[in-house]
């Protein structure tokens, strides 16, 4: 127990840090711009009131350290100042829009681990058949075709050519089922690739469980095979896959930003999109640090779980490395 | 040479790739050469379906699709392989650099590549392109950027393995300088992960520029990429939508031929590399 709050503390610590030393970077990033702060973060919009309200918080007229520790404390209490396009508080303009990136990107996840697990344990079962080989071509298909062409051609096939589905948007704001029917072909299109990487992953892991002595043990008991499979091989063989979670939330809240142009979703994604598009980088930056830090959580969450799974794991990050 | 290209060629996924990536290859280099005019504009022309006269039909300035493409992947796989090549750079002088300095440096080359990955990779490229513009000279740049991480950790790994190895540390104590160990026995042995790592980054960076040059943040018109021809296409998806089949399935094959060839690449050079790259 006690390894186990070690372990904790230690992610918990490395995740801080992992945070505060990208927000830091985005601050040195935006020092070596050529120009003054205020045309960077306000573009041409940088009116003399914004220009002195910016001074003022972020203590340009201080020098360079204490800027950084107010640019880090400032990212750290939420407070990104005011959106120079729409005049509005930017913190509440991402809280409004994160909810559905964030349906969009478990969605998208949850799709892939229903799919992608069940296809691999297939390919395992009979390595080399039939079956095998089909699912390893479509994997490969699948992790290698681009999510954004994923995308418009399933756009062009459901939306354009058989109106199965609406085109664009979230759904209208209350109508669960409209919102779910303009949730399907984002989902799809974002969790097809990892659909194939995980059927892979899946399919890897078990054949290396398989092989091990304790299920030809199994085997000579005389244990049937889908319970060999389902029940003594699946557990470590989801190890790999629950490591690859975290990586797998990441790519997909980065992809859902195409997602979103392309079906006109609102999401975090659109956000930072029109904000680069108009040079509006104090929205930019807020997108980004709120992205690391969801995407930094769901690493510590998901290294968590793997450390609670695996001992081994544990081990492998509370002992200093040689 | 000829034994790696055996290996990888035995292999099915190896053979399919190496002939899907000498087809893309051929697109890029003949195709040009073949074709029309690629921005040879024809109003009345415009939304041809594919024909003999226009193998990938025409878009909406009556263009030909063939053409464009063919240009489209040409400076896809140019930019791919300068990307590759200025992240490989830069990380393996990072890597090797931390993996043979004290700890300090070692420490900071780590947070440095752990902190850049904190970022997901577009989130990162759209952050940058914010700052600094965008365009195709600092797009490589900030996508090299973004894969200096992998390169730098893989070469830090392989310098640490070969740190305390008998023939360096004999070479060490004859005397040759620090710099002169790092080119002629440092470099040549990390070298061949280090291009298994790029050959296999070479469809995700096909992918990202694709990816930000269609929401038109990467080559900007009149250039062609094949990230552009998806956006022409798709702009126009419900007039017709061929433009969006040719472009879209020749960025497929590119990253799947690549993908497979990379994958067999390292399979070939290093079995045990399965897994860890």
């Amino acid at each position: 127990m006690n390894q186990l709050f070690a372990y904790l503390w230690r992610r918990i610590l490395a995740g801080a840090l992992t945070v505060a030393g990208a927000i830091a970077l985005l601050f040195l990033l935006i020092q070596f711009v050529p120009g003054d702060l205020a045309s960077v973060i306000y573009g041409p919009r940088a009116t003399p009131e914004l220009r002195a309200a910016l001074v003022a918080r972020m203590g340009l007229d201080r020098p360079v350290p204490e800027q950084l520790w107010l640019f880090l404390s400032s990212a750290v209490r939420g407070d990104f100042g005011t959106d120079a396009v729409s005049g509005r508080d930017i913190l509440q303009e991402i809280t409004e829009v994160l909810p559905k990136t964030l349906t969009l990107a478990f969605a998208a996840l949850g799709l892939s681990l229903l799919l992608g697990v069940p296809f691999g344990a297939l390919a395992a079962m009979r390595p080399g058949s039939l079956a095998d080989r089909v699912l390893g071509v479509f994997s490969v298909v699948l992790i290698t075709t681009p999510s954004f062409v994923i995308a418009i051609f399933l756009l062009l096939v459901f939306s354009l050519a058989l109106h199965w589905l609406p085109v664009a948007g979230a759904g209208a704001e209350g109508d669960l089922l409209d919102q779910l029917k303009h949730l399907i072909l984002p989902t799809l299109a974002l969790s097809l690739g990892w659909v194939g990487y995980l059927a892979r992953l899946v399919r890897a892991a078990l054949l290396e469980v398989l092989a091990e002595q304790h299920v030809r043990t199994l085997r000579a008991y005389g244990v049937p095979e889908w319970r060999i499979l389902l029940i003594y091989a699946m557990r470590p063989a989801m190890i790999p896959v629950v490591a690859i979670l975290g990586v797998a939330l990441g790519d997909l809240i980065g992809s859902a930003l195409f997602a979103e142009i392309i079906f006109a979703r609102p999401g975090i994604g659109t956000l930072s999109y029109n904000a680069v598009a108009s040079r509006n980088f104090a929205v930019v930056q807020a997108t980004t640090v709120v992205i690391v830090l969801v995407y930094v959580t769901a690493n510590i969450s998901v290294d968590i779980i793997s450390g609670i799974l695996d001992p081994r794991f544990r081990r492998a990050v509370t002992q200093d490395k040689p | 040479m000829t034994r790696l290209f055996r290996t990888v060629w035995h292999e099915r996924g190896g053979k399919t790739g190496f002939i899907l990536v000498m087809l893309v290859l051929l697109l890029a280099l003949i195709g040009p050469w073949l074709a029309v005019n690629p921005n040879k504009i024809a109003v009345q022309d415009r939304f041809l379906p594919p024909s003999l006269t226009h193998l990938l039909g025409t878009d909406n300035l009556g263009r030909d699709l063939f053409s464009r493409v063919a240009f489209g992947t040409r400076s896809a796989l140019i930019i791919a392989c300068v990307v590759v090549a200025l992240s490989m750079a830069g990380g393996i002088c990072l890597g090797v650099v931390a993996g043979l300095s004290g700890k300090i440096v070692d420490r900071l080359v780590i947070a440095f590549c752990d902190i850049v990955s904190a970022f997901p990779i577009y989130i990162l490229i759209f952050a940058l392109v914010a700052l600094y513009g965008s365009g195709l000279g600092k797009l490589i740049v900030v996508i090299s950027l973004a894969f200096l991480p992998q390169f730098a950790r893989v070469a830090r790994s392989q310098a640490l393995t070969l740190k305390h190895r008998p023939f360096i540390e004999a070479a060490q104590l004859m005397g040759l300088a620090q710099p002169l160990i790092v080119l002629r026995h440092i470099v040549p042995n990390i070298i061949g992960p280090m291009i298994v790592l790029a050959s296999m980054n070479v469809p995700v960076v096909i992918t990202i520029e694709a990816a930000m040059s269609f929401i038109g943040l990467g080559v900007q018109p009149p250039s062609t990429s094949l990230g552009t021809l998806i956006r022409d296409g798709y702009v126009y998806l419900d007039q017709s939508w061929w433009p969006i089949v040719g472009s879209g399935a020749v960025l497929a094959v590119a990253t799947l031929g690549c993908t497979l060839l990379g994958e067999a690449l390292r399979d070939a050079v290093d079995p045990k590399l399965r897994g860890r790259l």
